[in-house]
């Protein structure tokens, strides 16, 4: 019997970390699912909401700390007692963002302005804003709204969606 | 190697219809192709595809951020230019290679 196969038409992206190895893959996934014709929904839960909320979306970092796929230039060890110096984890930080720089990756800001100019929806959870003590004016305005687990879950059906945790 | 005729000449295509060879490219051409994809070129799709062109046959790859970045168009206005997958269709149209970047 000939297997029949549903193209992806929808992912339901939750990040729910807020450093740049969690939120990039987010922003990365749900904008190319855009350019694919794909659609594309963001939730942004517990530290994830850093990467909505104003006063943090410039100050993500990489953690140096416990981190040991973290290697310095050349492949050489980074000893997580290295990271537990002053301006390491600014450092690690900067030479990631001129790395993807490099590589014309955008920035985040930038990543949520084209996410919605492609027609997706970025969401922020409500209990994690609760746990907070955010409020909405807190958060960038490309955040369409803030949902509870419920509200979220009853956007991600239909035939061809798939739910990616990050 | 599949071929395909627009507009009387025959040009060389991959399984996905992107040209295979950038030079056999002409705005009447890129016309055509527009059309098969329910487009109909205006000149700030031109643009945009002569902006492409000239980034690719240098060498660079082309991004949604490169575009975006060009001063031509924002993201958005990608969008409805090029509906659905902006990138690929622009690159399409354009003659060139299907873009091998995920932003």
């Amino acid at each position: 019997m000939e297997k029949e196969e549903f193209p992806l038409k929808k992912v339901c992206i939750i990040c729910s970390k807020g450093t740049i190895e969690s939120i990039y893959p987010a922003l990365i996934l749900a904008n190319g699912a855009l350019m694919e014709g794909i659609q594309a929904k963001l939730f942004f839960t517990f530290f994830g909401l850093d990467a909505v909320t104003k006063k943090f979306i410039k100050k993500i970092h990489t953690p140096v700390v416990g981190n040991p796929s973290l290697r310095l230039p050349g492949n050489i060890p980074f000893p997580t007692l290295l990271g537990i110096l002053p301006g390491m984890e600014a450092l690690a930080t900067s030479m990631m963002k001129s790395q993807m720089e490099k590589l014309d990756i955008p920035t985040i800001p930038e990543f949520m302005e084209y996410i919605v100019a492609g027609g997706g929806e970025i969401f922020a959870c409500k209990l994690a804003m609760d746990m907070f003590g955010l409020k909405k004016e807190d958060l960038i305005d490309d955040v369409k709204d803030i949902l509870t687990v419920g509200e979220f879950y009853a956007l991600c059906g239909g035939q061809g969606t798939q739910i990616l945790f990050i | 190697m599949a071929t395909k005729v627009y507009v009387n000449k025959e040009v060389n295509v991959n399984d996905e219809g992107f040209l295979t060879d950038p030079s056999q490219w002409s705005v009447d051409i890129a016309r055509e192709i527009a059309k098969e994809e329910g487009i109909l070129l205006t000149p700030k799709h031109l643009e945009v595809i002569n902006y492409i062109r000239e980034r690719v046959l240098k060498g660079e790859t082309i991004s949604m951020r490169s575009i975006n970045k060009s001063g031509i168009v924002n993201v958005k206005e990608l969008y409805e230019l090029f509906p659905n997958t902006p990138l690929k269709l622009a690159c399409k149209i354009a003659g060139v290679s299907k873009p091998a970047s995920c932003v």
